[in-house]
């Protein structure tokens, strides 16, 4: 079987060679019912049987692999497909390095590899859940269609993460997938698993700030998953990386043309503030400020979804060679990490300080700071714009204890720059960093469909370029009446 | 002026530094510094690798410059230094292959101006296999569409391409490297065949792709024969037989992916080819489309009209058909442009509506006929054709391919 060509002929396109495994087809089959299902239920409302412009993953040979067409979302071809097979890779780290990479589970690490595949796992239909009313307020038929796309992918990398699952885990694996469609984010009863998949999105800016930030975090575990000693988990992350990488633009460009919205209006009307709320919000665009503190808030939910700054479930999972450092292939170390350190910013009585801890339980840590690297340099780009426009306005990434739930800076209240706070300046300040709801009533008052090809909401400028290199006006989505 | 050569760059102000193209390039032509992602020329083959996985289309810019831009060039920009007028950019490019290029021109040059892709066009992929590094494909399908006797021998020829990805788009060509060498010791020279099948294939979700050659054999008035090397060598490929292809080429003469789009397709002999390709795509992906497809097709009789059985089973729902035929006994002798004046009261309202495309397709001799007949209905319709024309090249609405 070639890896580099997908069967279509059945009803999962894939290049596992499905047909030969019965088994597995049998129960994908099966629970590819229970999807659909899921899909319409919680997909994207309203929109089920419009004609959107998608880009389908047909290969995993570049040169060929995605082509673009208008497609009903639930007739969207849900394929498996796994990046070729490496030959002769070898295990890239932990105490197992050098050794033959895994073609099937390795007994010993069944348990947190089945874990680390459901918890990616669960994020992908999350994240459908969380954006299924968007649609009815889309800023363009352009965005639209962008929002849609993330929508079926995050749905493709599901069925990444089900195949691994039916594939490789028996009847736990089963009861996992089931379970993938049971959860629902947001639900009192049966939540999905992680915090910043339960909260809501209400708006494009959440959407496009949730791109930029959550979908990267996404990216740094697929980043770090890539590299595993267990090779299908290894290529299936990497195809994802591929798809994953549309994510990031949305996010990056939604946001950039928000400002870029923003900065064009108030250079028209000669403001010069950018502190001057009221004046931009007459505009009809969303006011910097507001923007740097839906930043805030974004930035420090998906801080969480990293974990314990120490942790020893990332240092088992390295140890055991199954999931590894973000690009772990262009490190150059020992790749084992048991002796050296690494710096972790710790809360240490009541005060924020930096101490060197063992690599190997700083590794959530490690990834993180990867992570924040990436974020900064993306904000860096965001303000350019600004400084195009000659606007005395800087955003910034607030400090890492800023409004945390989860690890050192959970106890505390830290203020944007790292200053602890008391609970009642905490109080007193809070509407400064985080939106309040006077700026969350008024990005609401903002969300209107603009449904016209080639027309976009007052608060977002056109993108530079069209998808799939078409025009301004191509009508990205043919909206059933 | 000096000799500009060709330099793969990446838009600064559009990339979002996300690694793909990086990941992607065999070559490690790719990299990148804190700042951006740049593009090696020393390193870059153009194997377009990358373009199809760039998630924003950053990466999708290619210009031709007296010097190419170093590295250090590249990482210093925030965006893209601006083009000089003499080295216009390569949206247009129709292949990198410089004797595709050059055929591809000379085709398109019955237009009479610079042509440019319709508005709603997939992006396609071009020169993803050279001559030097060509694909490999195995012939599945040799079928002869005229019969025994006719005055032509056209063929219908399958191509499979098994494992590799050959993504094409209705209306591209691709060249067939024949083997060999021509008299003056050198190889043959690159002939270039348009597709005649749609995006995905002969059959849905296959890797293949057909073609319409008709064999050059001309008795020469010293009664000796001419034999067209290329042509001769494709209609005689048996099945199983393995060809190299390169390509694939054509960014301009391409199909509108819009349902609201009106395609009048004007055409004689092989020209069919790509409108094979068009009614087929138009056929599997949007059956009830609003817009409609319009062919006028010509050729001496029905015998040596390609695909005229097929033709017989397209529902008029989806393919208004007028097949012209220039030697029937006892009929006088009619032609594309006879058709098109017959038709005038269905064609002046196409061409006063903005959704209507035009393509000319075949031998060079059609193209005066076609233009007098469009002029004709213009002024009954009160349009200025050439005018009209110019307007339409100009928003890529108007396309010409001859030979």
């Amino acid at each position: 079987m070639n890896i580099v060509n997908v069967d279509y002929d059945g009803l999962i396109p894939n290049n596992v060679g499905l047909n030969s495994d019965t088994r597995v087809k049998a129960a994908l089959e099966k629970w590819h019912l229970g999807y659909i299902n899921w899909w319409h239920d919680m997909g994207p409302e309203g929109f089920q049987q419009s004609l959107v412009y998608l880009r389908t993953a047909v290969s995993v040979d570049p040169k060929g692999w995605a082509k673009f067409d208008y497609v009903k979302m639930p007739d969207y071809k849900w394929g498996i497909l796994l990046a070729p097979e490496v030959p002769d890779r070898k295990i890239p780290f932990g105490a197992h390095r050098g050794e033959k990479v895994w073609q099937e589970v390795p007994g010993e690490y069944r348990a947190m590899l089945r874990r680390l595949i459901v918890i990616q796992g669960d994020t992908e239909p999350a994240s459908v859940e969380q954006q299924r009313f968007l649609g009815k307020t889309a800023p363009s038929l352009y965005d639209l269609r962008n929002l849609f796309q993330v929508n079926v992918e995050e749905g493709r990398h599901l069925w990444a993460m089900v195949y691994l699952l039916q594939k490789y885990f028996g009847a736990e694996g089963r009861e996992e997938a089931e379970e993938l469609l049971q959860r629902r984010s947001g639900d009192a009863d049966t939540p999905r698993m992680l915090g910043a998949f339960n909260e809501e999105t209400p708006d494009w800016l959440s959407f496009f700030m949730f791109t930029f930030f959550t979908d990267r975090d996404g990216k740094m575990q697929l980043e770090a998953l890539a590299q595993s000693g267990f090779d299908p988990l290894s290529r299936t992350t990497r195809f994802m990386l591929t798809e994953e990488a549309h994510h990031m633009f949305v996010g990056e460009t939604g946001v950039g043309r928000v400002i870029e919205r923003t900065c064009d209006e108030m250079k028209k009307a000669g403001i010069a503030d950018p502190g001057n709320t009221e004046a931009m919000r007459k505009l009809g665009v969303i006011d910097l400020p507001t923007i740097q503190r839906k930043l805030n808030l974004h930035f420090s939910l998906t801080l969480d979804l990293f974990g314990n700054e120490i942790s020893t479930n990332a240092a088992n999972a390295f140890h055991a060679g199954i999931k590894g450092r973000f690009r772990e292939d262009k490190l150059e170390d020992d790749h084992r990490l048991e002796n050296g350190t690494y710096p972790v910013l710790r809360l240490v009585g009541g005060k924020i300080v930096k101490e060197e801890s063992p690599a190997l339980s700083a590794l959530n840590m490690r990834l993180r700071d990867d992570y924040v690297a990436e974020c900064a340099a993306g904000i860096g780009r965001w303000n350019k714009i600004i400084e195009k426009y000659g606007i005395p306005f800087e955003l910034k990434l607030p400090h890492v204890a800023f409004h945390r739930q989860i690890g050192e800076f959970s106890k505390i209240k830290a203020d944007i720059d790292g200053n602890v706070l008391a609970e009642a300046d905490w109080k007193k300040k809070k509407d400064d960093f985080l939106p309040s709801n006077t700026d969350r009533a008024y990005i609401e008052s903002l969300m209107k469909p603009e449904s016209r090809p080639g027309q976009f909401a007052s608060w977002i400028a056109a993108p530079k370029t069209g998808i799939d290199n078409k025009p301004g006006d191509f009508e990205y989505v043919k909206i059933a009446e | 002026m000096t000799a500009a050569v060709k330099q793969h760059l990446i838009d600064p102000a559009v990339c979002i530094r996300c690694n793909t193209c990086e990941a992607t390039c065999p070559v490690g032509a790719v990299t990148h510094d804190a700042n951006n992602y740049v593009v090696d020329a020393s390193k870059c083959q153009f194997c377009m690798d990358c373009v199809s996985p760039c998630p924003t289309g950053s990466i999708n810019h290619f210009v031709e410059v007296a010097k190419p831009y170093s590295l250090a060039d590249q990482y210093s920009w925030t965006e893209l230094p601006p083009e000089d007028a003499s080295t216009e950019a390569a949206a247009g490019v129709e292949a990198f292959d410089e004797d595709a290029a050059a055929l591809l021109a000379d085709a398109h040059k019955g237009s009479g101006g610079k042509v440019r892709r319709p508005p709603s066009a997939s992006d396609p992929r071009i020169n993803l296999f050279s001559r030097r590094n060509p694909a490999e494909a195995t012939v599945t399908g040799n079928l002869r569409l005229t019969p025994e006797g006719a005055s032509s021998d056209i063929r219908h020829i399958i191509l499979d391409f098994g494992n590799t990805s050959f993504p094409v788009l209705e209306g591209q060509s691709i060249g067939i490297v024949i083997p060999g060498e021509g008299a003056n010791g050198r190889p043959h020279a690159l002939r270039l065949f348009s597709i005649a099948s749609p995006r995905d294939g002969e059959r849905p979700n296959t890797n293949n792709l057909s073609l319409t050659v008709k064999r050059v054999a001309e008795k020469k008035p010293d009664g000796t024969e001419l034999r067209g090397v290329a042509s001769n060598y494709v209609c005689d490929l048996k099945q199983g037989e393995k060809v190299k292809v390169v390509g694939p080429f054509g960014s301009t003469f391409l199909m509108p992916d819009d349902p609201e789009a009106d395609i009048i397709m004007i055409c004689t002999g092989t020209g069919s080819a790509p409108f094979r390709g068009f009614t087929e795509r138009r056929r599997r992906s949007t059956p009830n489309a609003k817009g409609k497809l319009h062919l006028f097709f010509g050729a001496r009789s029905p015998q040596e009209l390609p695909y005229f059985g097929p033709l017989q089973k397209v529902p008029k729902t989806l393919l208004d058909q007028e097949l012209v035929f220039s030697r029937l006994a006892n009929k006088p002798k009619e032609y594309v442009q006879d058709r098109m004046r017959k038709r005038s009261a269905d064609l002046g309202p196409l061409l006063k509506r903005a959704t209507t495309h035009i393509y000319v397709c075949g031998l060079r001799g059609m193209e005066a006929g076609v233009e007098a007949s469009f002029d004709e209905i213009c002024q009954a319709y009160g349009l200025d054709w050439p005018q009209l024309r110019a307007a339409m090249r100009e928003s890529g609405h108007y396309h010409v391919e001859t030979y």
